[in-house]
């Protein structure tokens, strides 16, 4: 009697994506890639809610009159969109995807130095996200995602404490994150690779982290107070009661001006290893980029108050601080200036990843400059509180930040995913975001500089605002047809895309040298490392003895 | 870790009994000092003892002294000198205000 | 320590249980260990610093009545719980060391010790607080104060910054409170691993971290006694 023999079937390479299935697996995983991916799912949907905002926003200013929505009612879409924004996609975005996801394949780690830290604080995020989705849904906060004392503390009639838990309990997570990144950095590098082979990706991660750690928890312990002056009349912040509200201004800045650091830091690190790898050279002035990370990083903290520069501080203070302000953009224009010399006789091609560092070279290099105009007090005093300050801080957060991390997930698309993505619909995503974001924020400079205060919802009064207006709200309809091309055509090259090898761009880097999609592991072998960062000659070289790698 | 303890078994309760009547002498101290009056350097003295306690704690209970590597001593140094940042730079507001 | 020259020793260390699969050797895993608690308690620096800060800025513009308010906390309270405090610091480190010694007996004598004393010393602000709120120092609605300022008889404290260093008192301890309770929390745990016999010289790592974390809020009372209760206790 004969058995029919089976046909041998191919056996499909074990990685991170088919090595268990099942929703458990994916939910109670301590893969620091899967990890990433639970990440992106979640800061893309409230990526889209701070969207759907965003977009009723631009709705009611279509308009002079305040007609779509009423007064308080639009007080909330501008809070909302700017919780959900900074806390919930800008802050982690980058660590928490492209950062989880690449930190340990890029030092030759297996995993993140505390795997099941990496879980809860994707936990945290969530339990944080449902809280915030409740309020909203309950209705909302209106005190502007700065929540001001005393408005916030003793006037509005708004769901504050929940925000304030919902902000808090992100935080927690944002600090594990960064706790995570920093002991891991220090402690799991592999043999070799040294801080000076480090990919500059992982310093401003490094960077990044250090901020979220020393910054979040005053912010924390503000909204402890805020809440607990809310529950219990406590009176710190409240001027009847011999409180001071600047006192909560610079307890909430302390935090949210380095939180700004933390939202572009790791866009900067992206676009350094875009360029490195889209001119084929290695970064100009290594050194100067790590370290200006670092100063980032720390002078970010001495520069706060410039947020209050007309609330009612000090004067002198206030010069101090401009004079601060002025310094801390010293770094980040080292880092323009090294980027630039780096395309300088490179060996250029326009694929998406480097369209979107193109773009996030001239329009964080708008959005730096006019944050100088507001860092002078003559200059503030006019435009503090107008469009002009929208405007600056949408070019480095939407222009910068996010033209970054659209950048970084076209780049490691191959390596994340195992497809490639189509290029050409990819360029075109590029340009409709780029042509898309300046019809929106660059009108908002004009609005701002002549005299269109924000956060009001009725300009009746300057009806000749209205034609900027209207320019600006129809950029942001194509700005969200650039958003969503992404979407699309990712989801479309995870079932038809074709597949990826391990470095299709040719790149330096150790997550290259291991398979796309990686193994569980990261690595078949612990890598040792033996060459400097950004070996672009030694890569390119006709005949290129690159280091063999076991599979 | 324990080789380096077990080469010196009994010298680390010395020193740990000896920094436990040092915290609870400095503790005293200050009791003291604050019925004194030293006004304007109260404050200072009670601080300055406190910071003295606080210092013996971290560096022998908490084995800073001893640790191998200089990182935990610039991670302790980081985080004192971005508290002091936040203190002293908002007292530059608070102290210059010309009115009260 | 075993002979970790010998085979026998390299075979037991590369399959001890607590070893992580993400690390080279224990060694790694507990400088990852150590380190990544150092960071937690750098970023417990700046969470209770927010709160000097606020205190800094009112001592400043309210001393008088500052102190008026602190003169009628128990400074032979705070003082005590200072001592009990620093008693529950050295039988931390004695339980440190009996990890690092296998001294079990020791170690588990020592953790109870030092709840023990957390214990006394949420009791003593228990009793504290229980005294603020019969005097109405209790922020809120029904708060009153009438003390003089230290120093100038016929002078009254203004009661509403009184009550903001109420305010500060009783989030500044309570939050201390809070760490405290976390603390014997963690303590409950890893007198339930000592007593399960889990901690060898080889690896006690939890009772270090634990203790650091101990030794930490130890030390953010050393702070809060002279900053809340001696403002201005001079006749």
């Amino acid at each position: 009697m004969s058995m029919p023999t089976a046909i041998p079937q191919p056996v499909e390479r074990e990685d991170y994506l088919n090595t268990k299935y099942g929703v458990w697996s994916w939910l109670l995983t301590t893969d620091h890639k899967r990890i990433a991916l639970l990440y992106l799912l979640s800061i893309t949907f409230f990526f889209f809610i701070g969207g759907f905002f965003a977009l009723l926003i631009r709705l009611e200013l279509l308009t002079p009159a305040g007609d779509l929505v009423q007064a308080d009612t639009y007080n909330k879409l501008f809070t909302m969109h700017g919780m959900v924004m900074v806390f919930f996609f800008l802050i982690p975005s980058i660590p928490a995807t492209l950062g989880n996801f690449l930190v340990p394949l890029m030092i030759g780690a297996k995993d993140l130095a505390f795997p099941r830290i990496n879980l809860l604080s994707w936990y945290l995020y969530i339990i944080a996200g449902v809280m915030m989705l409740h309020c909203m849904l309950t209705g909302g906060v209106d005190t502007g995602w700065t929540f001001y004392a005393p408005f916030s503390t003793n006037f509005t009639n708004t769901k504050i404490v929940e925000a304030g838990l919902a902000i808090f309990v992100v935080g927690f997570s944002s600090i594990l994150t960064g706790l995570n990144f920093v002991v891991t950095i220090h402690r799991m590098r592999a043999p070799g690779m040294t801080w000076s082979r480090l990919p500059l990706f992982i310093w401003a991660h490094y960077a990044t982290s250090i901020i979220q750690l020393l910054g979040t928890p005053v912010v924390a312990v503000t909204i402890v107070l805020v809440a607990a002056e809310r529950a219990l009349h406590l009176g710190i912040f409240d001027p009847r009661l011999g409180g001071d509200p600047l006192l909560f201004q610079h307890l909430f800045w302390f935090y949210s001006h380095p939180a700004v650091y933390i939202m572009i830091l790791p866009s900067m690190g992206v676009v350094t290893e875009i360029i490195a790898c889209f001119s084929r050279k290695r970064i100009f002035g290594y050194s100067f980029v790590a370290f200006s990370s670092i100063a980032i990083a720390v002078f970010g903290f001495l520069v706060w108050a410039h947020h209050m520069f007309v609330a009612g501080m000090s004067v002198y203070a206030a010069l101090v601080f401009s004079l601060l302000s002025y310094a801390v953009a010293i770094p980040s224009a080292i880092k323009v200036f090294n980027w630039t010399a780096t395309l300088y006789k490179g060996s250029i091609r326009y694929d998406a990843p480097m369209l979107y560092a193109f773009g996030f070279l001239g329009l964080f290099t708008i959005g730096g400059l006019t944050g100088l105009f507001l860092a002078a007090l003559g200059i503030d005093v006019h435009v503090t509180d107008t469009y002009f300050v929208v405007a600056h801080f949408h070019y480095i957060m939407v222009g910068g930040a996010v033209m970054g991390y659209l950048g970084g997930m076209h780049f490691w698309w191959p390596k994340i995913s195992g497809k490639l993505y189509p290029e050409g619909w990819a360029r075109l995503a590029a340009l409709i975001v780029f042509i898309g974001f300046n019809l929106t924020f660059f009108p908002q400079f004009v609005l701002g500089y002549m005299g269109m205060p924000r956060r009001y919802y009725d300009y009746s009064h300057m009806p000749e605002f209205q034609i900027l207006n209207v320019l600006s709200t129809a950029g942001a309809t194509v700005l969200g047809v650039g958003y969503l091309l992404p979407m699309v055509y990712f989801l479309w090259s995870m079932r038809y895309g074709k597949p990826a090898s391990d470095n299709p761009w040719n790149a330096a880097g150790l997550e290259w040298k291991t398979a796309s999609p990686p193994p569980t592991f990261n690595f078949d072998e612990e890598p040792v490392v033996t060459w400097e960062a950004y070996n672009y000659e030694e890569l390119d070289a006709p005949h290129s003895q690159e280091v063999p790698v076991a599979r | 870790m324990s080789a380096h303890s077990s080469a010196s078994a009994t010298s680390p309760l010395k020193g740990y009994f000896a920094v436990w009547i040092a915290l609870l002498v400095g503790t005293g101290l200050t009791v003291y000092a604050a019925t004194l009056d030293l006004a304007p350097y109260n404050a200072a003295i009670a601080l300055a003892i406190a910071t003295i306690k606080a210092t013996l704690v971290a560096l022998f209970f908490m084995h800073v002294w001893h640790a191998g590597e200089k990182l935990i001593k610039v991670v302790v140094i980081a985080a004192l000198f971005f508290l002091v940042l936040l203190l002293g730079l908002t007292m530059t507001d608070y102290a210059a205000r010309p009115w009260s | 320590m075993p002979d970790s020259s010998s085979a026998t020793g390299l075979h037991t260390e590369e399959h001890n249980p607590a070893l992580l699969h993400h690390f080279a050797d224990p060694e790694q895993q507990r400088d990852a260990a150590s380190l990544g608690m150092w960071v937690f308690l750098g970023t417990e620096i700046m969470f209770f610093g927010g709160l000097f800060c606020a205190y800094l800025v009112y001592r400043r513009w309210y001393f008088g009545d500052f102190a008026a308010a602190s003169g009628t906390i128990s400074m032979a309270y705070g003082a005590t719980n200072t001592a009990v405090l620093i008693c529950s610091s050295l039988t931390v480190v004695l339980a440190v060391w009996a990890a690092q010694t296998a001294r079990r007996t020791l170690l588990i004598t020592s953790l109870i010790l030092t709840m023990l004393l957390g214990l006394v010393f949420l009791g003593i602000k228990g009793i504290e607080y229980r005294e603020k709120f019969t005097e109405h120092h209790v922020p809120g609605a029904s708060f009153r104060f009438d003390q003089a300022i230290p120093g100038h008889p016929g002078q009254y404290a203004n009661p509403r910054h009184a009550q903001i260093f109420f305010s500060l008192y009783f989030v500044m301890t309570g939050l201390h409170a809070l760490h405290m309770i976390i603390g014997l929390g963690i303590f409950l745990w890893l007198l339930t691993m000592a007593w399960k016999g889990r901690f060898t010289p080889e690896w006690h790592t939890p009772v270090e971290m634990g203790g650091l974390y101990w030794h930490f809020v130890d030390i953010v009372w050393i702070y809060l006694f002279p900053l809340l209760y001696l403002i201005d206790r001079h006749p």
